[in-house]
């Protein structure tokens, strides 16, 4: 975990809601595994006290890019960053997405930004294999392009129907499993809304694969040190906290306690 | 208090140690109790040993697990946060983290609570020749459990009862946490001070709440929390004046420190030495830029030692 000031490379709209930001980064950027996150300092004024969480999405030798939507305050001031103005990076933190192993094929299931939390797990996964990416509309379908050029196979839902097939990126998941489940060993990584982490679970107890699950929650301090961010974990028969920051944001499915509902509220 | 005299400039840089009631710090800046941790989450960014101290977060004698979630929610200048003083307990803390604070030489302050004044003793009389453990702050003030916590700082009688009670249980230099949520907090330091208190600190977190207007329903899971951060700076900095005015006793300042101007601001009110909570989430290097802050401020000043400025308050 190290601290740098880092100046912004790039700043690329993708159109909707949605933005790529690179920044220079010599001492995060070498050490980022997939599925692990920045914290970034978006307000230097004070006015906002936390830092905000961001998937680290692409890293290059001297570099990383976030993917973001513009969702508030932090993201709004993010927004305006050019090229050459600096923000404070926090980082690598959290353990990131487990590579899987080398017989075995992933399946990666994303809704809206989700997709970039998984496209490093893609890129150093040693087999391809295939993301299921899910959308509000078009506009949310985000990196098709990028896991194509590296050799992926990418499949499409949206609610509305604008883009791939109508529904749900669980839907396609599902549909998809029925047919080649027992051809071959499978684990599942997903990002993405609690309710679409919630189908995947499920999904995988049914079919008694493994599935890493990247949670988002509300980040305090991002070390583990503030206990604001901590998600209900199976601790034998009994329950514990666990801080998503630290121990996750990556969880094995089978790890999570679902509390039914409440995590509507949450999002 | 009249005007400061101007003494001789330093010659080998102004002296930073400050001595709360024992506890001997080599700079007058220390980590506010459950925004550090136990230490070792920020130990790879931040030279632990360069801390004027280390507040751990809360310790109550057995595990407790805190509220539900959402925890926390930013407002505007602060953050309001209702942990819930979740806490592995004595046992979980001398075995699992202590072990690890013992390895450096910062002084370690171990913030305690309990649900009753007898609670409260038995925790202090635990920590009582613990090695490692350099002091007790008392925390009368958390405004995020039900029973215990602020009920204790609010009431002059309970005030006395708890502090009265921890006292008997332990020789460590005691700290007692003042909550902000009073009337006259002149009253309820006086109060600590005359049943064995050696140092007051304050201000503990605001109670606050925030409200999803869509939703219509608090944010946070326990509806209301305490705010902390820049916004609450203000209040603290008046709290902490009427408070050291009160009492002899040394008094430690906190709420909303995000440079050394707030810092200077409270060992000017009075304060002396202070702490640093919500800007470590900001910013983990903040401490150790508010002690070289200070040092560049005494150095401007021509002050030979940082206890000098403690009080310095110029009122016509
Ligand atoms: C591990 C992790 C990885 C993430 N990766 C990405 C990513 O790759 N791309 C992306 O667009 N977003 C990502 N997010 C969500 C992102 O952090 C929030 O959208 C962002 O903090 C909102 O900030 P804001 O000031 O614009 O929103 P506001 O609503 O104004 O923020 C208010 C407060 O709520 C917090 N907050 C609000 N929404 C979230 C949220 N979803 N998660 C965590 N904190 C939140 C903010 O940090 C802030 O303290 C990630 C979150 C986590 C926990
Ligand atoms: C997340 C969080 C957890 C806290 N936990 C404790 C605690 O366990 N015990 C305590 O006495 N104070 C606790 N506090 C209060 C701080 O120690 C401090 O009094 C308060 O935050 C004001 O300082 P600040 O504005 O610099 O943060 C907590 C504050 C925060 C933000
Ligand atoms: S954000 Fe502070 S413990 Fe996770």
């Amino acid at each position: 975990m190290q601290t740098e000031t880092a100046s912004v490379i790039e700043q690329r709209s993708l159109g909707g809601d949605y933005r790529v930001l690179e920044f220079a980064s010599s001492k995060v950027a070498p050490r980022v595994k997939p599925g692990q996150f920045i914290h970034l300092r978006v307000d230097e004024r004070n006015e906002l006290v936390l830092r905000r969480p961001f998937s680290v999405f692409k890293t290059g030798k001297k570099s990383l890019a976030i993917l973001y939507k513009i969702v508030g305050r932090g993201t709004q001031i993010l927004a305006r960053l050019r090229p050459g103005d600096r923000a404070g990076i926090m980082g690598p933190l959290g353990n990131g997405f487990p590579l899987p192993a080398s017989q075995t094929f992933p399946l990666l299931a994303a809704g809206g930004y989700g997709a970039a939390a998984l496209y490093l797990l893609a890129q150093q996964a040693r087999k391809k294999g295939i993301i299921f990416i899910g959308g509000a509309t078009a506009d949310d379908i985000l990196c098709a392009d990028d896991f194509k050029k590296i050799g992926w196979k990418v499949k499409i839902a949206t609610e509305d129907g604008a883009a791939g097939q109508k529904g749900l990126a669980t839907d396609i998941l599902t549909e998809y499993l029925s047919e080649k489940s027992k051809m071959r060993q499978m684990a599942l990584y997903a990002c993405g809304p609690m309710g679409m982490l919630k189908a995947v679970a499920e999904i995988a107890v049914k079919n008694g694969q493994k599935a890493w699950l990247s949670l988002d929650r509300r980040m305090g301090c991002g070390v583990g040190a503030c206990l604001g961010c901590v998600q209900k974990v199976k601790d034998g028969k009994s329950w514990k906290w666990a801080r998503v920051c630290r121990d996750g944001p990556v969880f094995e499915c089978r790890q999570i306690v679902w509390e039914n509902g409440k995590w509507e509220k949450e999002k | 208090m009249g005007k400061r005299k101007i003494d001789a400039p330093a010659t080998n840089g102004p002296d930073m140690r400050v001595n709360l009631a024992g506890i001997a710090m080599k700079n007058p800046v220390m980590a506010a109790s459950g925004t550090f941790g136990y230490g070792k989450e920020y130990a790879p960014l931040v030279d632990l040993n360069k801390l004027g101290a280390l507040v751990v977060k809360g310790i109550s004698l057995r595990p407790e697990r805190g509220n539900e979630t959402p925890r926390i929610v930013e407002a505007a200048g602060g953050l309001i946060n209702a942990i819930g003083l979740q806490n592995p307990g004595f046992d979980g803390f001398t075995k699992k983290h202590l072990p690890f604070l013992k390895k450096y030489k910062v002084p370690v302050i171990v913030n305690i609570w309990g649900r009753s004044a007898e609670e409260y003793a038995e925790v202090a009389g635990r920590f009582d020749g613990v090695r490692g453990v350099q002091g007790l702050e008392v925390n009368i003030s958390c405004p995020n459990i039900k029973r215990g916590g602020i009920a204790f700082g609010t009431d002059p009688r309970l005030t006395a009862e708890v502090v009265a009670k921890t006292r008997r249980k332990t020789k460590l230099p005691l700290i007692v946490k003042l909550s902000p949520n009073v009337t006259r907090i002149g009253e309820f330091a006086r109060i600590a001070e005359a049943n064995g208190a050696d140092v007051i600190s304050l201000i503990n977190s605001f109670p606050a709440m925030a409200i999803d207007i869509e939703t219509r329903a608090p944010v946070l899971a326990n509806v209301t929390g305490g705010l902390s951060g820049p916004a609450i700076h203000p209040i603290a900095l008046k709290m902490v004046w009427e408070a050291a005015a009160a009492v002899e006793i040394p008094v430690v300042g906190m709420g909303g420190i995000t440079s050394e101007k707030e810092a200077l601001a409270f060992i000017i009110a009075g304060a002396a030495a202070v702490a640093v909570g919500t800007a470590n989430f900001t910013d983990p290097g903040i401490i150790l830029k508010v002690v070289k802050g200070i040092e560049a401020y005494l150095v401007r000043c021509k002050l030979k030692s940082v206890r000098e400025l403690t009080g310095s308050l110029q009122l016509s």
